[in-house]
Protein backbone atom coordinates (compact mmCIF):
# COMPACT_ATOMS: atom_id res chain seq x y z
CA UNK A 1 0.00 0.00 0.00
CA UNK A 2 1.19 3.62 -1.06
CA UNK A 3 1.91 5.73 2.20
CA UNK A 4 1.51 9.53 1.35
CA UNK A 5 2.47 12.13 3.31
CA UNK A 6 -0.09 14.55 4.70
CA UNK A 7 -1.11 17.82 3.28
CA UNK A 8 0.47 19.00 6.61
CA UNK A 9 3.83 17.05 6.22
CA UNK A 10 4.00 18.26 2.60
CA UNK A 11 3.90 21.82 2.90
CA UNK A 12 6.36 21.31 6.05
CA UNK A 13 8.97 20.29 3.37
CA UNK A 14 7.98 22.52 1.11
CA UNK A 15 8.99 25.26 3.37
CA UNK A 16 12.47 23.31 4.34
CA UNK A 17 13.49 24.12 0.93
CA UNK A 18 12.55 20.35 -1.12
CA UNK A 19 12.17 20.79 -4.43
CA UNK A 20 10.84 17.33 -4.74
CA UNK A 21 7.89 18.34 -2.27
CA UNK A 22 7.07 21.30 -4.12
CA UNK A 23 6.65 19.20 -7.41
CA UNK A 24 4.22 16.67 -5.14
CA UNK A 25 2.48 19.67 -3.92
CA UNK A 26 2.58 20.82 -7.36
CA UNK A 27 1.31 17.26 -8.51
CA UNK A 28 -1.55 16.79 -5.98
CA UNK A 29 -3.15 20.23 -6.13
CA UNK A 30 -3.26 21.18 -9.64
CA UNK A 31 -6.49 19.61 -10.92
CA UNK A 32 -7.94 21.49 -8.21
CA UNK A 33 -6.69 24.95 -9.17
CA UNK A 34 -7.41 24.29 -12.56
CA UNK A 35 -10.87 22.80 -12.20
CA UNK A 36 -11.66 25.87 -9.92
CA UNK A 37 -9.74 28.62 -13.04
CA UNK A 38 -11.34 26.18 -15.78
CA UNK A 39 -14.68 24.92 -14.77
CA UNK A 40 -15.81 26.82 -11.68
CA UNK A 41 -15.01 30.39 -13.11
CA UNK A 42 -15.24 29.36 -16.48
CA UNK A 43 -11.94 31.42 -17.67
CA UNK A 44 -10.50 30.94 -20.95
CA UNK A 45 -7.88 28.92 -21.58
CA UNK A 46 -4.99 31.95 -21.32
CA UNK A 47 -6.27 33.49 -18.43
CA UNK A 48 -6.76 30.40 -16.69
CA UNK A 49 -3.44 29.53 -17.42
CA UNK A 50 -2.21 32.85 -15.72
CA UNK A 51 -4.31 32.49 -12.98
CA UNK A 52 -3.27 28.86 -12.35
CA UNK A 53 1.09 30.08 -12.67
CA UNK A 54 0.23 32.68 -10.31
CA UNK A 55 -1.52 30.82 -7.56
CA UNK A 56 1.45 28.48 -7.47
CA UNK A 57 4.07 31.06 -7.91
CA UNK A 58 2.13 33.12 -4.72
CA UNK A 59 1.82 29.74 -2.79
CA UNK A 60 5.62 29.32 -2.90
CA UNK A 61 6.39 32.57 -2.20
CA UNK A 62 4.02 32.86 0.89
CA UNK A 63 4.10 29.31 2.11
CA UNK A 64 5.42 30.66 5.08
CA UNK A 65 2.59 32.32 6.06
CA UNK A 66 0.44 29.65 6.24
CA UNK A 67 -1.14 29.49 9.91
CA UNK A 68 -2.01 26.05 9.74
CA UNK A 69 0.02 23.75 6.74
CA UNK A 70 -2.79 21.14 6.55
CA UNK A 71 -5.01 24.17 5.33
CA UNK A 72 -3.07 24.25 2.39
CA UNK A 73 -6.52 23.44 0.47
CA UNK A 74 -9.05 25.73 1.40
CA UNK A 75 -5.36 28.49 1.26
CA UNK A 76 -4.97 27.53 -2.35
CA UNK A 77 -8.95 27.70 -2.76
CA UNK A 78 -9.30 31.29 -2.14
CA UNK A 79 -6.58 32.66 -3.58
CA UNK A 80 -7.17 30.97 -6.93
CA UNK A 81 -10.95 32.25 -5.92
CA UNK A 82 -9.42 35.59 -5.42
CA UNK A 83 -6.97 35.67 -8.69
CA UNK A 84 -10.18 34.96 -10.97
CA UNK A 85 -12.22 37.67 -9.89
CA UNK A 86 -9.50 39.73 -10.45
CA UNK A 87 -9.27 38.58 -14.04
CA UNK A 88 -12.60 38.19 -14.51
CA UNK A 89 -13.12 42.30 -12.83
CA UNK A 90 -10.02 43.26 -14.97
CA UNK A 91 -11.78 42.22 -18.60
CA UNK A 92 -15.81 42.74 -17.44
CA UNK A 93 -15.46 46.67 -16.65
CA UNK A 94 -18.89 47.44 -17.17
CA UNK A 95 -20.20 45.10 -15.06
CA UNK A 96 -21.62 45.52 -11.72
CA UNK A 97 -19.16 44.13 -9.22
CA UNK A 98 -21.41 42.23 -7.32
CA UNK A 99 -21.90 39.82 -10.70
CA UNK A 100 -19.02 38.74 -11.36
CA UNK A 101 -18.09 35.81 -9.63
CA UNK A 102 -20.81 33.12 -11.22
CA UNK A 103 -23.78 32.48 -9.23
CA UNK A 104 -22.81 28.29 -8.08
CA UNK A 105 -19.24 29.39 -7.35
CA UNK A 106 -19.98 27.75 -3.73
CA UNK A 107 -21.44 24.68 -5.24
CA UNK A 108 -18.65 23.94 -7.90
CA UNK A 109 -15.46 24.05 -5.10
CA UNK A 110 -17.51 22.04 -2.75
CA UNK A 111 -18.43 19.37 -5.10
CA UNK A 112 -14.00 19.71 -6.44
CA UNK A 113 -13.37 19.67 -2.01
CA UNK A 114 -15.17 15.85 -2.29
CA UNK A 115 -13.49 15.27 -5.00
CA UNK A 116 -10.08 15.39 -4.10
CA UNK A 117 -11.20 13.43 -1.10
CA UNK A 118 -12.37 10.81 -3.59
CA UNK A 119 -8.79 11.04 -5.07
CA UNK A 120 -7.00 11.02 -1.94
CA UNK A 121 -8.75 7.31 -1.91
CA UNK A 122 -8.18 6.86 -4.96
CA UNK A 123 -4.08 7.26 -4.70
CA UNK A 124 -4.20 4.62 -2.14
CA UNK A 125 -5.82 1.73 -4.71
CA UNK A 126 -3.42 -0.43 -6.40
CA UNK A 127 -1.27 1.16 -9.47
CA UNK A 128 -4.23 -0.89 -12.51
CA UNK A 129 -7.50 0.37 -10.31
CA UNK A 130 -5.48 4.30 -10.02
CA UNK A 131 -4.63 4.41 -14.32
CA UNK A 132 -7.99 2.87 -15.43
CA UNK A 133 -10.33 4.58 -13.31
CA UNK A 134 -8.39 7.94 -13.94
CA UNK A 135 -7.90 7.66 -17.39
CA UNK A 136 -11.68 6.70 -18.45
CA UNK A 137 -13.12 9.03 -15.77
CA UNK A 138 -10.82 12.32 -15.80
CA UNK A 139 -8.69 11.87 -19.18
CA UNK A 140 -11.90 10.95 -20.78
CA UNK A 141 -10.32 8.33 -22.90
CA UNK A 142 -12.32 5.64 -24.72
CA UNK A 143 -12.49 1.41 -23.63
CA UNK A 144 -10.03 0.94 -27.01
CA UNK A 145 -7.44 4.16 -26.08
CA UNK A 146 -7.57 2.33 -22.51
CA UNK A 147 -6.84 -0.83 -23.80
CA UNK A 148 -4.09 0.15 -26.21
CA UNK A 149 -2.22 2.04 -23.18
CA UNK A 150 -2.73 -0.68 -20.97
CA UNK A 151 -2.45 -3.36 -22.78
CA UNK A 152 -5.54 -4.47 -22.26
CA UNK A 153 -8.31 -6.08 -24.47
CA UNK A 154 -10.41 -3.64 -24.86
CA UNK A 155 -13.85 -5.86 -23.67
CA UNK A 156 -12.77 -6.81 -20.17
CA UNK A 157 -12.07 -2.45 -19.24
CA UNK A 158 -15.67 -2.32 -18.39
CA UNK A 159 -15.54 -5.43 -15.78
CA UNK A 160 -12.44 -3.95 -14.48
CA UNK A 161 -13.59 -0.15 -14.14
CA UNK A 162 -16.54 -1.90 -11.96
CA UNK A 163 -14.46 -3.66 -9.72
CA UNK A 164 -12.54 -1.05 -8.93
CA UNK A 165 -14.91 1.43 -8.19
CA UNK A 166 -16.01 -1.00 -5.74
CA UNK A 167 -12.68 -1.01 -4.40
CA UNK A 168 -12.61 2.91 -4.54
CA UNK A 169 -15.95 2.63 -2.76
CA UNK A 170 -15.12 0.23 0.01
CA UNK A 171 -11.43 2.44 0.73
CA UNK A 172 -13.87 5.26 1.37
CA UNK A 173 -16.05 3.24 3.58
CA UNK A 174 -13.34 2.12 5.58
CA UNK A 175 -12.07 5.81 6.04
CA UNK A 176 -16.06 6.51 6.46
CA UNK A 177 -17.46 3.66 8.96
CA UNK A 178 -20.84 5.51 9.86
CA UNK A 179 -21.08 6.52 6.22
CA UNK A 180 -20.89 3.05 5.25
CA UNK A 181 -23.26 1.51 8.03
CA UNK A 182 -25.89 3.97 7.02
CA UNK B 1 -23.45 13.57 -1.81
CA UNK B 2 -22.45 15.01 1.17
CA UNK B 3 -24.42 14.73 4.70
CA UNK B 4 -22.72 17.77 5.71
CA UNK B 5 -20.97 16.58 8.37
CA UNK B 6 -18.39 15.33 6.64
CA UNK B 7 -18.94 12.00 6.23
CA UNK B 8 -19.90 10.92 3.13
CA UNK B 9 -21.45 7.82 1.34
CA UNK B 10 -20.99 7.16 -2.49
CA UNK B 11 -22.49 5.12 -4.84
CA UNK B 12 -20.58 4.21 -7.89
CA UNK B 13 -22.07 6.28 -10.27
CA UNK B 14 -22.00 9.17 -7.91
CA UNK B 15 -18.23 7.94 -7.59
CA UNK B 16 -17.25 8.49 -11.35
CA UNK B 17 -18.90 11.66 -11.64
CA UNK B 18 -17.07 13.38 -9.06
CA UNK B 19 -13.59 11.34 -10.45
CA UNK B 20 -14.96 13.46 -13.47
CA UNK B 21 -14.73 16.77 -12.03
CA UNK B 22 -10.85 16.92 -11.54
CA UNK B 23 -9.54 16.50 -15.12
CA UNK B 24 -5.53 16.82 -15.12
CA UNK B 25 -4.55 20.54 -16.05
CA UNK B 26 -2.30 20.50 -18.84
CA UNK B 27 1.05 18.93 -19.12
CA UNK B 28 2.99 22.05 -19.93
CA UNK B 29 1.23 24.14 -16.83
CA UNK B 30 1.85 21.31 -14.47
CA UNK B 31 5.61 21.61 -15.56
CA UNK B 32 5.99 25.36 -15.21
CA UNK B 33 4.87 25.06 -11.80
CA UNK B 34 6.89 22.30 -10.60
CA UNK B 35 9.93 23.97 -11.93
CA UNK B 36 8.93 27.56 -10.01
CA UNK B 37 12.00 27.18 -7.42
CA UNK B 38 14.28 26.91 -10.78
CA UNK B 39 12.59 29.95 -12.55
CA UNK B 40 12.82 32.12 -9.62
CA UNK B 41 16.51 31.58 -8.83
CA UNK B 42 16.97 31.87 -12.52
CA UNK B 43 15.21 35.76 -12.13
CA UNK B 44 17.13 36.41 -9.45
CA UNK B 45 20.42 36.07 -11.63
CA UNK B 46 19.00 38.18 -14.45
CA UNK B 47 18.12 41.01 -11.91
CA UNK B 48 21.24 40.73 -10.43
CA UNK B 49 22.70 40.67 -13.83
CA UNK B 50 21.01 44.07 -14.66
CA UNK B 51 22.07 45.48 -11.78
CA UNK B 52 25.68 44.92 -12.58
CA UNK B 53 25.06 45.54 -16.22
CA UNK B 54 23.08 49.24 -17.76
CA UNK B 55 22.99 47.81 -21.29
CA UNK B 56 21.82 44.42 -19.94
CA UNK B 57 19.32 46.17 -17.92
CA UNK B 58 17.72 47.95 -20.78
CA UNK B 59 17.37 45.12 -22.55
CA UNK B 60 15.61 42.88 -20.05
CA UNK B 61 13.30 46.57 -19.79
CA UNK B 62 12.59 46.52 -23.21
CA UNK B 63 12.13 42.83 -23.94
CA UNK B 64 11.50 40.99 -20.87
CA UNK B 65 10.14 37.76 -22.77
CA UNK B 66 13.51 37.72 -24.75
CA UNK B 67 15.14 38.22 -22.03
CA UNK B 68 13.16 35.35 -19.83
CA UNK B 69 13.86 33.11 -22.85
CA UNK B 70 17.21 33.27 -23.07
CA UNK B 71 17.45 32.39 -19.51
CA UNK B 72 15.67 29.38 -20.35
CA UNK B 73 12.43 30.30 -18.06
CA UNK B 74 9.22 30.19 -19.27
CA UNK B 75 8.21 33.49 -20.20
CA UNK B 76 4.50 33.40 -18.57
CA UNK B 77 2.70 36.51 -17.75
CA UNK B 78 3.86 36.04 -14.24
CA UNK B 79 7.49 35.86 -14.69
CA UNK B 80 7.19 38.93 -16.77
CA UNK B 81 6.01 40.76 -14.15
CA UNK B 82 8.24 39.83 -11.42
CA UNK B 83 11.24 40.55 -13.38
CA UNK B 84 9.54 44.01 -14.35
CA UNK B 85 8.78 44.48 -10.71
CA UNK B 86 12.23 43.67 -9.41
CA UNK B 87 13.69 46.29 -11.90
CA UNK B 88 10.85 49.06 -10.97
CA UNK B 89 12.15 48.48 -7.63
CA UNK B 90 16.07 49.30 -8.28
Amino acid sequence: MRVQLTDGQLVARCRAGDQEAWGELVERFSRYVYAIASHAFKLPEHDAEDVFQEVFARAYEHLHKLRDDDAIRPWLAQLTRRLCIDRLRASAHEQPEDSIEPTDVDDAIATLDESMAVHDALAILPDGCRDILDRFFARDESYRTIGDALELPSGTIASRISRCLAKLRLELEGRNPEAAAS
Amino acid sequence: MSTGDGVTSYNEEQLGELLSVLPPAPDAWVQAAKELPLALKRLEEIVERAKADESYRRHVVADPETALEQAEVVAHAQNVEIIRRRLDDK
